[in-house]
């Protein structure tokens, strides 16, 4: 049994109308211990809903989610969550904020053990200095580094990132990428991230998750990232591997992203989701769309 | 020349042309008629042959004024204290009726702010007893509690309640989601989530209430006292009326005033301390 599984998930609204809105359905997967796994797909088709599920401030309507051998239900501090708005308290300083997580997840530490492990997150982030600065005295990329430092910081079994670069310059997202690569490397820390961007999830992911578009959005193709680690920004567009992988993804959220839904799904087991190593060849053939069109791997 | 020397200059030469106009105002004028001794003796002689306005001129309310701050806290009976002590005694019941109202509307504005139900519930409540005038409340207070100063006090509580409860409910139930997520998914108990989280989230917002509650005490003690005299700065006034001493109670007016501005920016002290920026 893998560490996360996530089995059957669903959410569905009732619409003012009487009828019943599905967002997305039958959706499945797993996360393995120490895996990065980025969940991409258009807006609109229930990413955030899952990961606030998997962070236990949503319920599904239907479905279970099971860490560690235990089902998730209502947050827990095994699993730390970045927030897409950073989410700091303006009236605590950089330390305060990341002290209020560790207060609550070693209760009993006095204040001295408290500081040193606060510390010890805030250089990790590349903060030092700024401790003692409110939220509104720093930078958009500055506040995102106290949000990561603040989840790393009580240890959770998992980490839930929620599209914590989308506002962010290129510039400065790409220092804190680097700095997340750093720090995964160091931590073996078990990650789940949504994603708008696919060179993000190219360079952090070891899965990629393609949803398709809501309502009714399904996993509908599972990416394996097989670019070799070490990864570098810099360098990582020369591997041979990457335009071959970026090219499925694009292609998938350009076009099948939008036909999934109406397809011909009878080769599409939403247990199983096809999983595709471009470059590679195909591991599990890929659903039958029913227009025309053929896509080339590779 | 930095902007705040320019107001000041500013200020001080309004304040010059209002005393001037003032002074003007009131300078004795020639001619004279027969008058009542008894009035004579109230508004002095000048002022009751006409020669002279019976509304003090600048000078007149200093000199007062000067009397006044020289010997603030004297006590020769009940109708004769010092402003010192006037003004101690309504400065005594605000705070009492306002810290009353603190502890009562702070508690409940937080269960209200918590609870979709209670805010519903209570709203209708709050809508009605909200707008009645203070001193509506008055002769139920002197009825029930059958004590002059204690009612006032309570007229003060009642006053104060409204801003308070409605601002702490309105800072409670608008503190940013995120921050309350934050605080779910790192397990924080339900009292430490409303000391740590809620409160200084909601903080300058209460701090407001309690600001607008402050002003509104200090309106209405005045009148408070002017209706159960006794004692208080309400009733100096009153009093002075009826002694027809003009400058006292100009003096009067002058110290509700200046006290009532130093209430406030106390609170907007305080305010300041507990704001944050986003």
């Amino acid at each position: 049994m893998a560490f996360l599984e996530i089995q059957d998930l669903a959410k569905r609204y009732p619409t003012p109308n009487g009828e019943v809105a599905t967002i997305f359905e039958e959706v499945n997967f797993a996360v393995n211990k120490g895996e990065f796994v980025c969940i991409i797909g258009h807006s609109g088709c229930g990413k955030t809903t899952i990961l606030n599920v998997l962070a236990g401030l949503d319920t599904a309507s239907g479905g279970t989610v099971v860490m560690d051998r235990r089902e998730v239900a209502g947050p827990s501090l095994d699993r730390g969550v970045v927030f897409q708005g950073h989410a700091l308290m303006p009236w605590l300083s950089v330390m305060s904020n990341i002290a209020f997580a560790v207060k609550s997840r070693w209760p009993d530490w006095n204040r001295i053990q408290a500081q040193t492990h606060c510390q010890k997150f805030i250089d990790m982030v590349g903060l030092t200095g700024a401790e003692h600065k409110k939220p509104a005295q720093l930078s958009g990329g500055m506040k995102q580094r106290v949000g990561i430092a603040r989840a790393f910081a009580i240890q959770p079994k998992m980490l839930l990132l929620d599209e914590p670069f989308g506002a962010l310059d290129a510039l400065t997202r790409g220092v804190i990428q680097d700095e997340l690569i750093k720090i995964c490397a160091a931590t073996h820390q078990t990650i789940f991230m949504i994603t708008h961007d696919v060179d993000e999830a190219l360079l952090l992911a070891d899965r990629i998750l393609l949803m398709s578009n809501g309502p009714r959005a399904h996993i509908a193709e599972i990416v394996e990232n097989t670019i070799a680690r070490p990864r570098d920004r810099d360098t990582i567009h020369k591997d041979s591997l990457y335009y071959q992988i970026r090219n499925h993804m694009v292609d998938f959220l350009v076009t099948r992203s939008r036909k999934f839904t109406e397809s011909d799904k009878s080769g599409y087991d939403p247990k199983h989701p096809p999983v595709f190593t471009p470059g590679l060849g195909t591991r599990t053939p890929p659903p039958k769309i029913k227009s025309a069109e053929v896509i080339v791997f590779g | 020349m930095s902007l705040n020397l320019k107001a000041g200059l500013l200020s001080g030469l309004l304040l010059v042309v209002f005393v001037g106009a003032w002074h003007l105002a009131t300078l004795p004028t020639g001619g004279s008629k027969t008058v009542d001794p008894e009035y004579a003796k109230l508004v002095s002689a000048e002022a009751a042959a006409g020669q002279k306005s019976a509304f003090p001129t600048p000078a007149d309310v200093g000199r007062k004024l000067w009397e006044h701050l020289s010997d603030p806290f004297y006590d020769r009976g009940s109708n004769d204290k010092g402003i010192g002590i006037q003004l101690a005694w309504s400065i005594a019941r605000v705070l009492a009726g306002f810290a009353l109202a603190a502890l009562f509307a702070i508690p409940l504005g937080f269960l209200i702010g918590m609870s979709p139900l209670l805010h519903k519930a209570l709203d209708p409540f709050i809508q009605v007893l909200k707008p009645i005038s203070p001193l509506a409340w008055m002769p139920l207070a002197l009825f029930t509690l059958r004590d002059s100063g204690t009612s006032s006090v309570f007229v003060i509580f009642i006053c104060s309640t409204w801003p308070m409860l409605i601002n702490t409910a309105f800072g409670v139930a608008s503190v940013k989601r995120e921050w309350l997520n934050v605080s779910k998914t790192l397990e924080v108990k339900p009292l430490r989530r409303a000391l740590t989280v809620i409160l200084p989230a909601a903080a300058p917002t209460i701090m407001t209430g309690m600001r607008i509650s402050i002003g509104i005490a200090w309106l209405v003690i005045v009148a408070a006292e002017m209706l159960v005299g006794g004692t208080g700065i309400g009733y100096f006034v009153w009093n002075e009326w009826n002694n027809l001493s003009i400058a006292n109670i100009l003096t009067g007016i002058l110290a509700i005033g200046l006290i009532g501005m130093i209430l406030d920016q106390m609170l907007a002290m305080l305010t300041r301390a507990v704001s944050y920026q986003e």
